[in-house]
């Protein structure tokens, strides 16, 4: 009896490691022409729609004969290279390296006016003006380099709403004592130069000090600038509700009352020394009259009046690297598109039953699609990104708008960030691909969970504010916080909305909101895979 | 007749279009219950386009309404039906014909379910939101001739994304890509019109988008503010739609199936 062996194949046993699944799946995706055309389509939409619109927008300033092209004046910039906002009205003297300034502020008033005026300065007569005092009016002691606007400096102050802050090189707030100043609660302020080092105190008997911040001002001159100042931003009253938003406001002046001056150190002009009082960046930043700010002194109490603001002034002056990348939407729409179809037609040519009899393992073809996907869709996303950001930037300079500084880590964030989240859509739409196997549904699931959201968010008028910021916290459309390149500060009252370039989210916190919805789809699509016939 | 008979039967009788019509009825009803809850009127007065409010769900009812479409011409061309659907009716104009208007017909009937849900849940909520008769509202009510005007305009807009969407995907074939396109162009247009920093180029792409210029039907207060009238608004729907359906019939009597 003999006993026959059974039948082996002669042929070595195959592989079925990831990188073949990965070779499988990536010659899958590059013949078929559609979706590389689909690719290369969405890919340009990027570009052209980026140079579409940057090309066919213009500051629309009047023409001057020192300003020809009618280019929109950029802003000064800060200390730290951003945008600023940099007016007030400037009681001064001359301070070397090391001394101090005390004050007693006992009263902080404001009158604002309702509505813009004209251009003209001094339109809006003073008396037409309503009296209130803006939630961030400001007034109290600097320290400043010089009375060019955008220079370095630090300064204590009573504000409207917000207590005694310390605040510095724009950026930079600090809270100190708390409730509103008067002649019955008044506040001591205190700024001591040290150098470069400038200390922050304040005080609410003019005996116990606290210090509030200490700010160190990169090369501060010897001799600096240093006095009493008073600034108000403007009022603005939003009201966003449905069928359209109205907004109306206008100029604000700020006056503060200050006595028992005193001051210690290095003041060249002595302790008797005459106070000039400026408007720095000129009468001409608002509507008010002229006549509005300034000072007086009598009897060692100075009244002070000025209108401005004295904080980082946002990208509104001109335009934000983010307006280039409108055609993503295109892209995306595109990848998305690709995503789906990248599954959904292996199941109705019936080629995903070859596909899971050679790879048995489901979730790993699932992987390896995603890998395919997101490396071909970011690559196309970064060229198109890397190619539309300087070009757009480009086109928008030549159309005579300023463009917000932005660091070169922030402007690689944009474009690389872009770039992914192109392709963490497309592994979304993929996953959502594998789970419904519709094509149209899952094409608008996911172009409905994440353009949808974000179109609601910028019309405003669509939906009131709390839905605009809920729908980018929460749904995928918070990935586009990636393209954000101004930061939104406290100390400033603006309409931080996603239609004016904000978003609630930081960044990358946004990104990793979609990567969490990408996430959890293939995470159930790989749970579901096995479970299903195919 | 037999062709419409045909197209009807096919509608009918699979359960996914029945399914999709319910749905895009409970979405808009439901987002517009949604938005008309969320309104605010302050004691100073508000801007708000009560009836523009309550259709708000159109917004995401047409998203359903352009899945149906899509899908009606591009399943046929998935399964391969396409072939018989040919076979059986040979004058391919009269295929399209009774696809846009059996298609057509659903949608509008669907679209009118869904306004008038929409306008009778809005007048319900609109009312505890401060949209009363002390702030200047009239309740909200269709013998208003502007309220009519928007709420039968609604159903319009939606048959006629409907109709784009068969366009559309007679023209592409492939549901992914026709909803794609279809999805592009309601919602690109806003999006770009809103970064374009020339207001007159900004104007003109409000005046040419299907879904911008198609809503302006919903419009019943501040019209003078619109860059288009109402019905010139959904002209330019109607446009796009025909233009979609023409291109895609030319195609279809051009190719092979």
């Amino acid at each position: 009896m003999s006993v026959t062996a059974p039948y082996r194949s002669g042929r070595a046993v195959g592989t079925s490691g990831f990188r073949h699944l990965l070779r499988a799946e990536w010659t899958k995706f590059q013949t078929v022409r559609g979706w590389v055309i689909g690719i290369l389509v969405g890919l340009l939409l990027m570009v052209g729609l980026g140079v579409l619109t940057t090309k066919n927008s213009a500051c629309g300033v009047p023409p001057t004969q020192t300003n020809p092209s009618g280019a929109c004046p950029a802003p000064p910039t800060g200390p730290g290279g951003e945008w600023v906002t940099d007016a007030f009205y400037f009681v001064r003297q001359p301070l070397g390296a090391s001394g101090s300034i005390t004050v007693r502020v006992t009263s902080l008033t404001g009158l604002y006016a309702t509505h813009a005026g004209s251009a003209v300065p001094g339109e809006i007569p003073t008396a037409d003006l309503t009296p209130g005092v803006q939630p961030w009016a400001k007034a109290g002691i600097i320290i400043k380099a010089s009375t060019t606007a955008g220079s370095a400096y630090a300064a204590m102050m009573v504000t409207g709403d917000h207590g005694v802050r310390m605040q510095w090189n724009f950026t930079n707030d600090v809270a100190g004592l708390a409730g509103k100043v008067s002649a019955a609660s008044p506040r001591w302020l205190r700024l001591t130069r040290t150098g470069d080092v400038i200390r922050g105190y304040d005080s609410a008997d003019g005996a116990h000090w606290t210090l509030v911040g200490t700010a160190t001002l990169a090369g501060l001159p010897s001799l600096s600038q240093a006095g009493l100042f008073a600034a108000s931003p403007g009022y603005s009253a939003n009201s966003t509700s449905f069928g359209g938003s109205s907004s109306k406001g206008g100029p604000a002046l700020a006056t503060g009352l200050f006595d028992q001056v005193s001051r210690q150190g290095a003041w060249p002009a002595g302790s008797s020394g005459q106070w000039t009082g400026q408007d720095i960046q000129g009468p001409a930043d608002n509507a008010l009259q002229p006549a509005a700010q300034g000072y007086r002194e009598a009897a060692g109490t100075f009244t002070v009046s000025g209108s401005g603001d004295i904080a980082p002034a946002g990208g509104s002056a001109g335009a934000v690297t983010s307006q280039t990348l409108v055609g993503t939407f295109a892209g995306l729409i595109a990848v998305v598109v690709i995503g789906v179809m990248f599954m959904t037609t292996e199941y109705r040519r019936g080629l995903i039953r070859t596909t899971f009899a050679a790879s048995p393992r489901r979730g790993r073809v699932l992987a390896a699609k995603a890998v395919v996907l997101a490396a071909v869709t970011f690559t196309a996303g970064l060229v198109a990104t890397a190619i539309t950001v300087p070009l757009g930037e480009h086109l928008l300079h030549e159309n005579g708008y300023p463009i917000y500084p932005t660091s070169a880590l922030t402007d690689a964030r944009i474009v690389v960030g872009t770039a992914g989240l192109l392709a963490v859509c497309a592994v979304l739409a993929l996953a959502v691909g594998t789970l419904l196997r519709r094509s149209a549904g899952a094409v608008t699931v996911v172009i409905v969970g994440i353009v949808l959201p974000y179109l609601l968010a910028i019309l405003s008028g669509v939906l009131p504010a709390a839905a605009e910021e809920w729908l980018v916290r929460v749904t995928p459309a918070a990935a586009f916080a990636i393209q954000q390149s101004i930061p939104a500060y406290p100390q400033v009252d603006a309409a931080y909305t996603p239609g004016t370039g904000y978003f609630p989210l930081a960044p990358w916190a946004g990104f990793a909101v979609l990567c969490a919805w990408a996430a959890a789809a293939l995470a159930l699509a790989v749970f579901v895979l096995p479970r299903r016939d195919v | 007749m037999t062709a419409l008979h045909a197209e009807w039967t096919k509608l009918r009788t699979v359960p996914g279009p029945g399914w999709l019509l319910l749905a895009a009825i409970m979405l808009t009803a439901a987002v517009g219950a949604l938005a008309a809850n969320a309104v605010t009127c302050p004691a100073g007065g508000c801007q708000i386009d009560p009836a523009k409010v309550s259709l708000t769900g159109i917004y995401v009812g047409q998203t359903i309404v352009a899945i149906l479409a899509t899908a009606a011409v591009s399943g046929e061309y998935s399964t391969g039906m396409i072939r018989l659907t040919l076979t059986a009716t040979p004058r391919r104009w009269l295929v399209l014909a009774a696809k846009t208007a059996v298609v057509g017909t659903a949608t509008l009937a669907t679209g009118a379910v869904a306004v008038l849900a929409s306008v009778l849940v809005g007048r319900l909520l609109l009312d505890q939101h401060g949209i009363d008769p002390a702030h200047g509202y009239q309740a909200l009510s269709l013998a208003d001739g502007t309220v009519l005007r928007a709420a039968a305009g609604s159903a319009l807009y939606l048959a006629l994304i409907a109709l784009l969407g068969l366009g559309v995907a007679t023209a592409v074939r492939d549901s992914a890509v026709s909803i794609g396109v279809v999805l592009g162009l309601l919602y690109l247009f806003p999006i770009i019109a809103s970064v374009v920093g020339d207001a007159d180029w900004k104007r003109h792409l409000d005046q040419i988008s299907p879904m911008t210029a198609g809503m302006y039907i919903q419009a019943t207060t501040d019209l003078r503010s619109l860059p288009l009238a109402p019905w010139q608004g959904l002209g330019v729907l109607a446009a796009w739609a025909a233009g979609a359906l023409l291109a895609g019939g030319l195609l279809l009597y051009l190719r092979d199936a």
